[in-house]
């Protein structure tokens, strides 16, 4: 298959299944507990340099307790890989947290409206950006948790976006047509968040995938946030709710709201007053940099982070919104966060 | 009586009429899905709407604020991966998607990466997201936008989302699937589609009011004129009443 055309910038991570596998090969299969605090999870692997993947998509699911950690620990140099990366790509540029990204989505909150910090992030800090799209950075996955070094597919054909990044394209062996060969991505790090877990890291995921289960089975070491620990036993009861076994997983973390300010389907809806907050103040730098050290930074934890945004009581209010109370499945007129921008 | 409506009713109206019962459209949020809402409670109650992040046919009780969030997958038939849409598309059973861009050129190839050089960006922009898959593996590409001579441009700073891409053929050539490509592009003046010869943009319904030179004067290349060049339908009231009573009833989107 001789190369036609490739993306002119370079991988931010090996392709190579036989580098991947010799990191497997060494992956504990043991069954052992890995229940730890967001602090000792971040200190033992988030590591300078590595290329991190969050999981899930946009706001919705995300491991909001990790990323405060992450730039709590003023830990940078990161890789970042950015499909669909909304309100995580905004805590970790706020954090300087990495400083090349391979770029599906970014920048944006979808209909909320684009990033300010993000953007200075990416401007100012000269951040090193790789072009690819969402479907691209999800088959790039499956690649990877394949065990293999690349998937052709047809997308990204024919556009800039192919030229800025680091696809190549060959003609097909069976066919003749053109197609683009999309290089796995083993990430060093993922961090996912579930709704529930056993302490061994068995985990359960309700509504959209997006690439999860890929990402656990692509990335080397992998921290899980769960919503609520369950009993093994509940694993075992019923098999066939296991998204991600316990074998992917080195740390699980139990973070009850741990995705707040997103939404955590069947749980709680997002907290849009919130997210619209670190928009408006993100306008201002000094603004936002005194935001950013009251909820973040000078935050112990991500309890005090919740405490600060209306603790239990604005938590119980985002599970109500998550529930449509209106009898229609419409929400009350009176309650239109989630929706009013 | 004429009916009373603003532009973003205008293009959601129209934009809805595109969409055939039985079929398949995979949108984002704002004007599509409010487009899609909107078919389904007129002439396509069996149309199903897809969304990337991994919903599938959900009964949508308002307007999702994320193409992931809890709404996409509210009495939904399927809650799956983002692999699983994209190979859906993929496979050739996916018709329709709806995109935007800050710049869209003659040949319906799209911009949401950047604006200046790709060395130099000046403004930078979220990216594809998945834009570039949706235009190159769904049937028909739709864009709703409004239609001014800063979006309407010769030359895309970035083309980050497959169009026609410089012509008749040039997306086979490419690689992408065959008889693929942009459709309809639904403005706040007119209905373009493209020519089947040149695979360029061309004039195909002029909005109540609207003249050709208007439409002229807001783009930013030479236009075609389809030669059944029609006027569009303005919308109905029923149209206008499902759209503000059941589809946008807080005004999101039609306040905008």
């Amino acid at each position: 298959m001789d190369v036609i055309t490739q993306g002119t910038l370079p991988l931010l991570s090996d392709p190579d299944p036989e580098k991947a596998r010799a990191v497997f090969k060494k992956k504990s299969r043991s069954m052992t507990p890995k229940v730890m605090s967001a602090s000792t999870a971040v200190e033992r692997f988030v590591h300078p340099g590595d290329y991190l993947v969050v999981g899930a998509f946009g706001a919705v699911r995300i491991p909001t307790v990790i990323l405060h950690e992450i730039v709590r620990k003023h830990i940078t140099g990161l890789k970042f890989g950015g499909h669909t990366a909304t309100h995580d790509c905004q805590i970790l540029s706020a954090g300087h947290a990495f400083d090349a990204c391979d770029i599906a989505y970014v920048i944006g909150l979808e209909a909320r409206g684009l990033s300010k910090i993000s953007r200075r992030h990416f401007e100012r800090d000269d951040v090193e950006v790789i072009q690819w799209t969402n479907a691209a950075m999800a088959w790039r996955l499956k690649a990877a948790a394949m065990g293999i070094p690349f998937l052709p597919a047809r997308n990204m054909l024919g556009t800039d976006t192919l030229e800025y990044s680091a696809a190549k394209v060959v003609r097909c062996p069976y066919t003749n047509h053109p197609l683009v060969l999309l290089p796995a991505l083993y990430p060093d790090l993922a961090i996912i968040h579930v709704h529930e877990a056993d302490i061994y890291g068995n985990s359960r995921i309700r509504g959209i995938l997006v690439a999860d289960e890929d990402l656990a089975r692509a990335s080397k070491k992998v921290i899980v946030t769960c919503e609520r620990l369950i009993p093994h036993e509940e694993i075992r009861r019923a098999p066939h709710l296991t998204n991600i076994p316990y074998y992917c997983v080195d740390a699980v973390v139990e973070a009850p709201f741990g995705s707040y300010p997103g939404n955590m389907p069947g749980e709680y809806f997002s907290d849009e007053d919130h997210l619209r907050l670190w928009l408006d103040k993100g306008k201002d730098e000094q603004d936002f940099e005194a935001f950013f050290k009251k909820y973040v930074l000078d935050t112990a934890d991500f309890d005090a982070y919740l405490q600060l945004c209306g603790g239990l009581k604005r938590m119980q209010e985002l599970r109500r919104l998550e529930m449509l109370p209106d009898e229609n499945g419409r929400l009350d007129p009176d309650q239109t966060n989630g929706q009013a921008n | 009586m004429a009916a009373d409506y603003n532009d973003m009713e205008l293009m959601i109206c129209v934009a809805s009429r595109f969409l055939e019962d039985g079929k398949l459209v995979a949108v984002g949020t704002g004007a599509p899905c409010a487009a899609a809402m909107l078919a389904q409670r007129r002439h396509a109650p069996n149309l199903m709407v897809l969304f990337e992040a991994g919903g599938f046919a959900p009964i949508l009780p308002s307007m999702p604020i994320s193409v992931g969030d809890s709404r996409t997958t509210h009495k939904a038939l399927l809650a799956t991966s983002m692999d699983d849409i994209m190979s859906m598309c993929q496979r050739g059973m996916v018709d329709y998607t709806f995109l935007g861009g800050a710049q869209i050129d003659p040949f319906g190839n799209l911009n949401s990466t950047l604006i200046g050089t790709p060395e130099h960006p000046k403004v930078m922009l979220p990216g594809s997201g998945g834009a570039n898959d949706l235009a190159s593996l769904c049937w028909h590409t739709m864009v709703i936008t409004p239609q001014d001579k800063r979006r309407f441009v010769e030359h895309l700073d970035f083309l980050t989302t497959p169009g026609y891409l410089t012509g008749n053929g040039a997306r086979e050539a490419a690689g992408l699937p065959a008889e693929t490509g942009p459709y309809k592009i639904i403005t706040n003046l007119a209905v373009l589609g493209f020519d089947e010869d040149t695979r360029r943009m061309r004039v195909e319904q002029l909005h109540p009011g609207v003249r050709l030179e208007d439409v002229r004067a807001n783009t930013g290349f030479d236009l075609l004129v389809s030669d059944a060049l029609t006027k569009t339908v303005p919308p109905t009231e029923q149209e206008l009443s499902e759209l503000r009573t059941h589809v946008d009833p807080y005004r999101y989107i039609i306040g905008r």
